[in-house]
């Protein structure tokens, strides 16, 4: 019996993986789409695959949608030349890649992706549930420096160098931000840092009928809502914080000295860094998968309500993966030093007066 | 399977301890660091105090190895020279070394270690709520006070890091 408990959660983590790479995938065409409209392109659209594209409506609609463009450029990962330059520390250039794809897939393991009632009992849809849930995720990502960082070193090159002091910089100062802007949800939450309980907290209506607002803690909280997407645009290196890249100065960055697939593994593992990002701050903002106005006992039982509140979650964390590509094209980059401004002199003191208020406010109002 | 899976994980945490103690190369040795506070995390893990093996992870491994890399990056400190010609200050180390790893061994010989104690060892403060109460209630003063002690070298590393900036020429230092 254990091994096939084992089994089963084995291939449960191997379906989550698949379905947050496709994404995670998928945004990368996205990114390419989205830049595009933006600037009044067309983007890619000629990429096709032999017969599926020529049937005759929908293939020609997903080859204009660019929806081959992902096989292709994953083929294109794979089958190039592995360049692997006599300069750099061969053991650190290879591992960098691994250690900065994996922490996005180990927070996979306890994201609650939706909500399974039972005889009216609801359990979280996940692949595990700690009461730690937030820690672990902060945590792990906090790891993710690491990959950068040796990145930059092992290639032993100026430009890659310099991305990778910037990334580790960049990360030790927005980490705080991080934790300093989640500190008043989880307060209000009432001590508990289970990811689950969070989203239970914001199932209803703020204020009353009268008021009419989702009971979400982007309405309640908006100014932790704020910093933490500052910050998180900053922790998975969008622009406008794209510091450890760089491509205007710093060439590539930490990745400019890798090609084909460990470049790959860099590239698609910003994406899964977004939409784990984006996932997390759904949940913890934005109210999980409850409907606006809906309480989280309007889901019906089973597997219905189950792939219906996944489905609602996914929703907003691929509207949040749009918000990160349309935030690129609206705001010009940072300066290094704006952005170690940004951290240190606004974020930071804006978090902590922002924990105390609401400190004293729920000390004052314990009915919130 | 527990007992395969702490063995693993001691493994995990004293290997890349003894390695860390013997490289060279200061990347090496951080990185090994970080491998060895995994593996002590994933003790406490197995201990069920999971609050204490994320903090682990989080604290050291996820911020004092990142900064420790930083500086080793940015000094450029690479290779430890070799310690051929240093041997006097290897002797009281190693004597010291020597003497700590005997007494256990003197002590479980001489029977008075007796027996190991293998138990359901269960961390009394597991969920993050109990950890924040007994901090703010019986360990107050403890807490307080390596808070005043995080202060001290706060104010000592920022002095020491002004030091510096006006011991430039005048010029630059004003900047």
């Amino acid at each position: 019996m254990d091994w096939i408990d084992l089994l089963i959660t084995l291939l449960k983590a191997v379906v989550v993986v698949v379905i947050v790479m496709t994404i995670s995938g998928y945004s990368v065409v996205g990114e390419r789409k989205v830049s595009s409209w933006v600037q009044g392109r067309v983007g890619p659209n000629r990429t096709t695959i032999p017969l599926l594209g020529s049937i005759p409506v929908i293939g020609k609609l997903l080859t204009r949608w660019g929806i081959f463009q992902l096989p292709a450029d994953g083929a294109k990962f794979l089958f190039k030349e592995e360049p692997l330059p006599d300069h750099v520390n061969k053991f650190y250039y290879n591992l960098a890649p691994i250690i900065s794809f994996l922490p996005p897939m180990i927070i996979l393991t306890v994201l609650p992706f939706g909500q399974y009632v039972k005889d009216g009992v609801s359990s979280a849809v996940a692949l595990t549930q700690t009461d730690v849930g937030i820690l672990f995720v902060m945590a792990v990502s906090s790891l993710g420096v690491y990959g950068l960082i040796l990145a930059g070193w092992a290639a032993n090159s100026k430009f890659p160098f310099l991305g990778g002091i910037r990334a580790s910089s960049q990360m030790i100062s927005y980490e705080l931000c991080i934790g300093l802007s989640l500190l008043p949800v989880f307060m209000w939450t009432g001590g508990t840092l289970d990811l689950f309980a969070v989203v239970q907290a914001q199932g209803g209506v703020l204020f009353g009928e009268s008021f009419g607002l989702p009971k979400w803690f982007i309405f309640s909280q908006p100014l932790s809502a704020l910093l933490y997407l500052v910050a998180l645009f900053a922790e998975t290196n969008r622009l406008p914080f794209d510091m450890p890249e760089s491509e205007t100065d710093l060439v590539g960055g930490f990745h400019t000295e890798y090609g084909a697939f460990k470049f790959g593994l860099f590239f698609v593992g910003e994406y899964a860094h977004m939409a784990i990002g984006s996932a997390l701050f759904s949940i913890i903002f934005l109210g999980g998968w409850s409907i606006p106005f809906l309480p989280l006992s309007a889901y019906p039982e089973g597997i219905l309500g189950a792939v219906l509140s996944v489905l609602v979650l996914a929703a907003k964390t691929i509207f949040l993966i749009f918000f990160y590509m349309w935030i690129r094209w609206t705001l010009p980059r940072f300066r290094y030093d704006q952005v170690m401004n940004l951290g240190w002199k606004i974020l930071l003191p804006l978090a902590v007066a922002n924990l105390v208020a609401y400190a004293i406010v729920m000390a004052f109002m314990p009915g919130l | 399977m527990h007992e395969v899976l702490f063995y693993l994980f001691a493994a995990m945490t004293l290997l890349p301890a003894v390695m860390l103690v013997c490289s060279r190369n200061t990347v090496n040795a951080a990185m090994l660091m970080i491998v060895s506070f995994v593996g002590t995390a994933a003790l406490f893990a197995m201990l069920q105090a999971y609050l204490l093996s994320v903090l682990q992870i989080m604290v050291y491994a996820g911020a004092v190895v990142v900064l420790f890399l930083f500086i080793i990056m940015l000094l450029d400190a690479g290779r430890i020279k070799s310690f051929k010609g240093r041997i006097k200050q290897i002797i009281v180390p190693l004597a010291f070394f020597v003497a700590l790893s005997i007494l256990p061994v003197l002590a479980i010989l001489s029977g008075r270690g007796g027996e190991a104690q293998v138990g359901e060892a269960v961390a009394p403060a597991s969920s993050a709520e109990q950890f924040g109460l007994l901090l703010f209630t019986k360990y107050q003063l403890p807490f307080e006070l390596t808070g005043f002690l995080l202060l001290a070298a706060m104010v000592g590393v920022i002095f020491i890091s002004r030091r510096n900036v006006s011991a430039l020429p005048k010029s630059e230092g004003k900047e």
